[in-house]
């Protein structure tokens, strides 16, 4: 019950953010919408137990990425000029129509897409996985999913080399 | 259902109000210790030696106007000191102080939670301290501030990397994330970790003082450069936030060092049986004096070191801090397997 | 590549003035700073702040009064400001000072020496962050400080010296004061050195930071431990031996890389070779009067002369015309060394970093006092 209540106190929240993140005009709070975004999704995975995920969320997602989102954000001043919103190459219709077929993919997914039986917060709560969180992670990650675990280091390498030769006066 | 509710509520209460008072009077400690070390007496007239000079200096603070710049965003200006102070107070829910004791027909663990992942919630929540400090530049409205704030920032950052790479060293020799279970494996092994560890505790001093922006990182904040830095636009109570909030964190960094280095709440060499006249003081009490020891390291080292140059500091946290911890998890890495 | 993705980016200098409120160009300098991100494009020296009109205001004054004014130049060490001037209205009047005068004159020279090293000291490390040694350095300055006052009566602008010599006699017990103050301050010296120089953090803040070569530094016009830090042997106490100077045995500390920490050395070991001069200068004081045959009136003949003597800040110079008829004179001029020095500081502060300018000022070591008169 206060399982229930939690989840739907938290995922109004989420929606509420969000947005938030997309209507508001100024970008520095669009910013902190989208932190206090992250925050939430990080007390979800903490009602699911992924304990370890919630704090790797708010370290990673809320503490790192969007305090350089800020950064930028507050360094380059970028500033629109009104007549860009209504420009001829902006066609609103094409937004809706590719979010209306991401959410049926989305949807198509949830319902066909085997998820199987949700499983009961309270069982959850005292298993083996709740408590031992961090090992069943680190041995799915070096075993099952490897590859795409050296996929994503890679990508960030080269994210990481791109910036620096970008901003590097010389080389 | 006292359990539950009212036996934590108690101990966060505590613990809080307990953590609030050691904020302010280490305002106190902090100048007497620097005083002392400069040949001079530091506060002396309000009350005896001093001792009310915090009680002072909150009441003046508390009494100042409130100004706000003119500009500046409302909303912003007024969480930035907030978001300074709460990640530093609500790092103390996973601190053990010590085992449980026995009270009232109850065994009643020293610390107000276990978290499994306690370590990492530690280190995340202090990734979210990074915030006041960039928003408190920010809503300023104003050059010098905003400057001044993304360079410290930046430094929070960087540091934040070669501490929590070290961390991971740590956490590979004890084992677990959860910080009691830290503090288990150190009786278990009959040592404190500093021992097994050096290197990582050489490496997480270095880089407390840098996350805290204390001597000789604080560049950010010396009066030297572009006048006060980030918070030059505060005023009154909220300007005392920041200040309050770099000594919480200085007491969580204490704190978090001692229970993964030092022992926690045990005695020196724990497993040896001679030595259980140590155990008459009790576990809080090693805790705190060797948080204590620690916080006066600190002072130590602000008193004696010139200052680093920001990018001299910046290049001692990317090409040499972080080097040195990542050959460090490789190092314990290889120990572990091989014994 | 790298430069064009650059130029992408819209980047404007930013200007920044710093004092004349600051709470590290010691006093009221103003120095306005082109930042390029954080490194140094260009900048402007505003001085001026603190002109009294000393020179304008010693025509009408007669020759003993302008030795108050010379005392408000170089603050911090007036002794060697009234040293100056007096020797240089006697080398125009031909007046000899007896033997005790010019060893007290260099004793009181080279202590004035020491305090004002100990407030560079103090104030440059202050500025680099190193609290600590502020407060040790102005210890050992009081102690200067309680030694003037015990002979002359004044803690900052002493007057101490007079035409011909010097107003009082030493007070009895003073110069075993003055050595028990040597002893004291060679262990204090070698704890400055303990805790600055080899530590870490001090060689890479000073090291490399405002080099300044031996050509540039004569050609900027250097003198003082600046000039000796890039290796240029000159020092008018060497060269030009004044008071007692020619009976002591001292040596002049030369640097090799003109940057910072080699000014650094460069004044540390002239706080040694000052306790070096002040012991043989107490210890061989002779008997004697305690000032020359001078005038009732002090009225030089009518000409002009330039003297110039080693202050702690540089040599400081005073060129005076006198027409002969009247007590006041014609013209008083210095050359103070702050002055000159400060004319390197544009040069020394491109390229380097903000923090790198509070350093630099204090390795210069000016008084705006001086540099403005």
């Amino acid at each position: 019950m206060g399982n229930a209540i939690a989840f739907y106190v938290i995922s109004a929240l989420i929606l509420g953010f969000a947005m938030l993140v997309v209507t508001t005009k100024n970008t520095v709070h669009a910013v902190l919408f989208l932190v206090l975004n992250f925050l939430a999704v990080a007390a979800l995975y903490v009602l699911l137990t992924a304990q370890f995920l919630a704090a790797i969320q708010v370290l990673v997602y809320a503490g790192g990425i969007v305090v350089l989102y800020l950064f930028v954000v507050m360094l380059v001043n970028l500033k629109r000029p009104p007549e860009d919103h209504s420009a001829p190459q902006r066609r609103p219709w094409l937004g809706f129509a590719l979010a209306g077929v991401v959410l049926a993919q989305l949807g198509a997914i949830l319902v066909w897409g085997g998820a199987g039986d949700p499983v009961d917060p309270h069982t959850m709560q005292n298993s083996d996985l709740a408590l031992n969180n961090v090992e069943r992670i680190g041995m799915l990650l070096y075993t099952d999913y490897f590859i795409p675990f050296e996929v994503a280091s890679m990508l960030l390498l080269v994210a990481m080399v791109g910036a620096i030769i970008l901003a590097k006066r010389e080389l | 259902m006292i359990d539950t509710y009212f036996i934590p509520l108690v101990k966060i209460l505590f613990v809080l109000n307990a953590t609030l008072i050691a904020v302010t009077y280490m305002v106190l400690l902090e100048r007497k210790v620097i005083a002392w070390v400069q040949v001079r007496l530091g506060p002396m007239r309000v009350g005896p030696y001093g001792i009310l000079q915090p009680i002072a200096d909150a009441v003046k603070l508390i009494l100042k106007e409130d100004i706000t710049p003119a500009r500046a965003d409302k909303w912003v200006f007024t969480a930035a000191p907030i978001l300074v102070m709460v990640p530093a107070l609500i790092t103390f829910a996973v601190i053990p102080f010590g085992p449980s004791v026995h009270l009232f027909g109850r065994d009643i663990p020293l610390y107000i939670t276990d978290v499994n992942v306690g370590l990492l919630y530690i280190v995340s929540v202090a990734s979210i301290g990074v915030y006041g400090i960039i928003l408190g530049g920010w809503a300023s409205n104003s050059k010098f501030p905003l400057l001044a704030s993304l360079r410290a920032s930046a430094q929070l950052i960087s540091y934040e990397v070669a501490v929590t790479m070290t961390l991971v060293s740590l956490i590979m020799t004890a084992g677990s994330l959860s910080m009691v279970k830290i503090v288990e494996s150190q009786f278990n092994a009959g040592l404190w970790f500093i021992f097994v560890q050096p290197v990582a505790f050489v490496l997480f001093f270095i880089g407390g003082l840098a996350e805290t922006n204390r001597a000789p990182f604080d560049m950010a904040e010396a009066e030297q450069e572009l006048t006060g830095g980030f918070h030059t636009e505060y005023s009154g109570m909220r300007f005392a936030l920041f200040f309050l909030a770099e000594y919480a964190n200085m007491i969580v960094v204490s704190a978090v060092a001692t229970t993964l280095f030092l022992g926690g709440w045990l005695a020196p060499f724990p497993n040896v049986a001679w030595l259980n006249v140590l155990e008459l003081i009790p576990s809080w009490m090693w805790f705190l004096m060797k948080t204590f020891a620690f916080l006066y390291v600190f002072l130590w080292v602000r008193a004696t070191l010139p200052r680093y140059r920001y990018d001299q500091l910046m290049r001692l946290g990317w090409k040499v801090l972080i080097p040195i911890a990542i050959a460090n998890v490789v190092v314990t890495g290889i120990v572990k397997v091989l014994f | 590549m790298a430069t064009e993705a650059r130029q992408m980016f819209d980047t404007e200098e930013l200007v920044i003035n710093m004092g004349p409120q600051h709470p590290s160009t010691h006093g009221v300098l103003r120095v306005v700073l082109r930042l390029d991100g954080e490194k140094v494009v260009s900048s402007d020296v505003i001085i001026g702040y603190l002109h009294r009109g000393i020179e304008k205001l010693s025509e009408n004054r007669n020759w003993t009064q302008i030795i108050l004014l010379t005392d408000r130049m170089d603050y911090v060490a007036a002794a060697t400001n009234n040293v100056g001037y007096c020797q240089t209205v006697e080398k125009l009047m031909q007046i000899e000072v007896p033997r005790r005068a010019r060893y007290v004159r260099t004793a009181l020279c080279e202590l004035q020496r020491i305090a004002s090293h100990c407030l560079w000291l103090g104030t440059h490390a202050m500025d680099i962050g190193a609290m600590t040694v502020f407060l040790y350095a102005f210890r050992e300055r009081e102690l200067i400080l309680d030694l003037f006052e015990e002979y002359c009566g004044a803690r900052l602008t002493y007057n101490s010296m007079r035409i011909g010599g010097l107003p009082l006699d030493i007070p009895v017990g003073w110069d075993k004061k003055v050595l028990e103050f040597c002893s004291i301050m060679a262990e204090k010296v070698d704890e400055y050195e303990e805790l600055l120089t080899h530590n870490r953090i001090w060689l890479e803040r000073t090291k490399g930071i405002g080099v300044i070569t031996a050509e540039q530094a004569i050609a900027i016009g250097l003198s003082g431990p600046p000039l000796r830090g890039s290796g240029v042997t000159k020092d008018a106490r060497k060269d030009e031996p004044y008071a007692a100077y020619d009976e002591m045995k001292f040596d002049v500390p030369i640097g090799t890389a003109g940057d910072t920490y080699d000014r650094y050395l460069v004044r540390l070991e002239e706080f040694r070779q000052s306790i070096r001069i002040i012991r043989q200068a107490i210890e061989g004081l002779p008997e004697g009067p305690i000032v020359g045959k001078v005038p009732r009136l002090i009225k030089p003949p009518a000409g002009e002369t330039y003297h110039a003597i080693e202050s702690p800040k540089g040599e400081i110079g005073y060129f005076i015309v006198s027409d002969g008829k009247s007590t006041n004179p014609y013209r008083f001029r210095v050359r103070p060394p702050s002055f000159c020095n400060l004319q390197a500081l544009p040069q020394l502060i491109k390229g380097h970093m903000l923090a790198d300018v509070v350093a630099l000022i204090g390795s210069l070591d000016v008084v705006l006092g001086e540099v403005d008169r």
